[in-house]
């Protein structure tokens, strides 16, 4: 995947299990198969929207992310596969 | 004859406007997934017959896993003369996905917007009229609780509309965005004490402590309820009216010593003397039903707050380390209740493995409510601890035994994936019937087979098959498990009704270590007749044989183990 280490480097995008809890990052590529990219497109998360985490578990539990009104569970491995541009001014 | 298919994303409401078109009342709860099977039903409208048929939840009609492939199937191969597209109105960007999708298939279409008064609440302002317009198919606001729209969506039947709205498939969510900004206004909201509860059950810090809390409360309130029914009304009932009409009853129209037998039992002792008017009315009536009706009660509001699904992401971590996702803690969950519908539910999952582990987990980590019933009912005498010692004992070998098989057949553990409900105040009618549905369920199916137990234990002892049987046969039973030899029939009956099974220990007299390791060794070594055949309907008989051998073999051990162990 050089595209992600590539993005990486700017210091601005990062894996969703990284994001902190409460804040909201910009989908910038979810570097994953067909097959997750099709199941996360179902539910409202794909390049280029907004998501919220609401919630991460201890233990590389799962998160839970907010996409338009759609709450998601999102399991930690599959989380890590979604690279996020962290938004810092959200207004509500 | 006309058939409409009821289509939409799952837990959009699809069951509760089916119950609403059919008059037929169907399990409806506030998680993805409830539906696991096509229901079909009938509306009569203005002399025509229409069959209505609710199909499983599906976000796309291109499939991401199994069950929405059959969906899909049904959808684009089977096809209908009209369809239903229930849309959660709260949701409308995401649902209008597969809306787009619909109005390019051949069968007309009519959109639901459901959970209409919920948009309220949220500050969602829907154009509804301005999206019909745009959409070219009649759209009707909907609340599939109440049944507010239902009319209007019938009456708008005849006027469904096909391809009227063509699209480019890769620009679908650029459409989609244009759509939803014509027709969909956005305005504040302030926060609620569901806000709140959200917050409590999902953080990391407080979501653990919750879920047991939850849990502390489910059993204290079964066991509130469940024994208060039983001492307070249902056993006074039955001892001081039922009892001495039925037994003076008997006596006086049938002196036949055999007959009375049968019916009364051989002695007045309501839960040993095994009597098809005495025990076999006792049994179903006053005790095992209050406990279920207790269980559904908590089970069903649950359901519907929303609980399960956060349940089910507090719980990942756990059954990642067996081989599953969190979302298989939902049929175990319904699995306290009863193995069939959770059986059933093992659809959500997508691959044998899963399903493998996931089904000894459901038959292994606790009796259903039947059973615990009468465990409950047998072992009080005995003190709390023995009770919390089958329940930990249960666990800790049905959670073992899934980390074997995780570790012995190989393939991937899958990730979570699972869109999570909003929590919703319960609906008290929709609880009520949801209630109803499961008692009645008891009633038809499980009541019968007590009754028929009761009958065939009582036959057989008066033929003295017991004996012979507890003579042939007992002996391995006495050096493994250290019960008594007469016990061997109540094993062999276990597999008709794992409740009776337990009630039929009562005679025996056994002491608290034979009762732990009595109910232990019941609760998992065979699945009811049942469960068995649900078992190999949904997974083929070999695996529902494999998985009866694995639990076979583990009763035996575990119970071996017990009795050696000194306490």
């Amino acid at each position: 995947m050089p595209n992600v280490s590539k993005i990486r480097k700017n210091n601005m995008a990062i894996p969703l299990t990284d994001l902190d809890r409460g804040k909201t990052g910009k989908v910038l590529e979810i570097s994953g198969g067909r097959g997750i990219r099709q199941k996360l497109d179902a539910l409202g998360i794909r390049t280029g929207v907004k998501i919220k985490k609401i919630s991460s578990q201890i233990l590389r539990g799962p998160a839970i992310v907010q996409a338009g009104n759609t709450k998601v569970a999102i399991g930690y491995g599959m989380a890590g596969k979604i690279i996020v541009d962290v938004v810092h001014h959200e207004h509500k | 004859m006309r058939r409409i298919l009821l289509v939409g994303n799952p837990n959009v409401g699809k069951s509760a406007i089916f119950s609403h078109l059919t008059g037929i009342n169907v399990i409806t709860s506030n998680y993805p997934g409830t539906t696991v099977e096509f229901t079909r039903g009938y509306l009569l409208i203005k002399g025509g017959k229409f069959e209505i048929i609710d199909i499983p939840g599906t976000y796309t009609l291109e499939p991401c896993s199994k069950a929405e492939k059959v969906a899909v199937d049904m959808i684009s191969n089977e096809g209908g003369d009209a369809i239903i597209n229930v849309v959660d109105a709260t949701n409308l960007e995401r649902n209008l996905g597969l809306t787009l999708q619909l109005l390019k298939q051949n069968a007309p279409v009519i959109a639901a917007l459901n959970f209409w008064d919920e948009t309220k609440h949220l500050g969602i302002r829907i154009d509804a009229k301005g999206l019909e317009n745009i959409l070219g198919a009649p759209v009707v606001p909907t609340c599939g609780l109440t049944g507010e729209g239902i009319k209007e969506l019938v009456e708008r039947l005849p006027f469904t509309k096909s391809k009227t709205y063509d699209y480019k498939e890769e620009e679908k969510w650029l459409e989609i965005g244009g759509i939803v900004s014509r027709v969909q206004k956005l305005s504040h909201r302030h926060h609620t004490f569901l806000d709140k509860l959200e917050e409590i059950s999902t953080h990391p810090l407080t979501g653990i402590p919750f879920a047991l809390l939850i849990l502390f409360l489910t059993f204290k309130t079964v066991r509130f309820i469940g024994e208060g029914l039983i001492n307070y009304i249902l056993d006074p009932l039955f001892n001081k009216l039922y009892y001495p009409l039925i037994v003076n009853a008997v006596n006086t129209i049938l002196p036949v010593k055999f007959l009375q037998d049968i019916l009364l039992g051989t002695t007045p002792k309501v839960m040993e003397s095994f009597g098809l008017l005495t025990t076999g009315i006792y049994i179903p009536l006053a005790v095992v039903l209050p406990y279920i009706a207790a269980f559904y009660l908590i089970l069903s509001a649950l359901e519907d707050i929303g609980y399960l699904p956060r349940a089910a992401v507090l719980l990942d971590f756990l059954f990642h380390k067996m081989g599953l996702h969190g979302y298989a803690s939902i049929p175990v969950i319904l699995g306290f209740g009863c193995k069939v519908p959770a059986i059933l539910s093992l659809r959500i999952l997508e691959s044998d493995r899963e399903k493998i582990i996931a089904a000894v987990l459901i038959l292994m980590m606790a009796p259903c409510i039947p059973q615990t019933a009468m465990i409950m009912s047998l072992i009080a005498p005995h003190g709390t601890g023995c009770l919390l010692a089958i329940f930990l004992l249960l666990f800790l070998i049905s959670v073992s035994t899934s980390f074997a098989l995780n570790k012995l057949i190989k393939g991937e553990t899958p990730e979570l994936f699972l869109e999570i409900p909003p929590y919703r105040m319960p609906h008290v009618p929709t609880l009520a019937k949801k209630l109803w549905i499961r008692l009645k369920a008891y009633f038809m199916e499980a009541a019968p087979m007590i009754i028929l137990g009761v009958f065939i234990v009582g036959v057989l002892d008066a033929l003295g098959v017991t004996d012979f049987m507890a003579r042939s046969l007992g002996r391995p039973v006495v050096s493994i498990l250290g019960l008594p030899e007469e016990t061997i029939s109540v094993m062999l009956l276990g597999f008709l009704r794992k409740d009776v099974s337990i009630a039929l220990l009562a005679p025996f007299d056994l002491n608290a270590k034979q009762l732990v390791v009595a109910s232990v060794f019941m609760v998992l070594y065979l699945p009811c007749i049942a469960t068995f055949f649900t078992l190999s309907k949904e997974s083929g008989i070999k695996n529902a044989l494999k998985i009866v051998s694995l639990m076979l073999f583990t009763a035996v051990l575990a119970g071996a183990l017990l009795n050696l162990l000194h306490y």
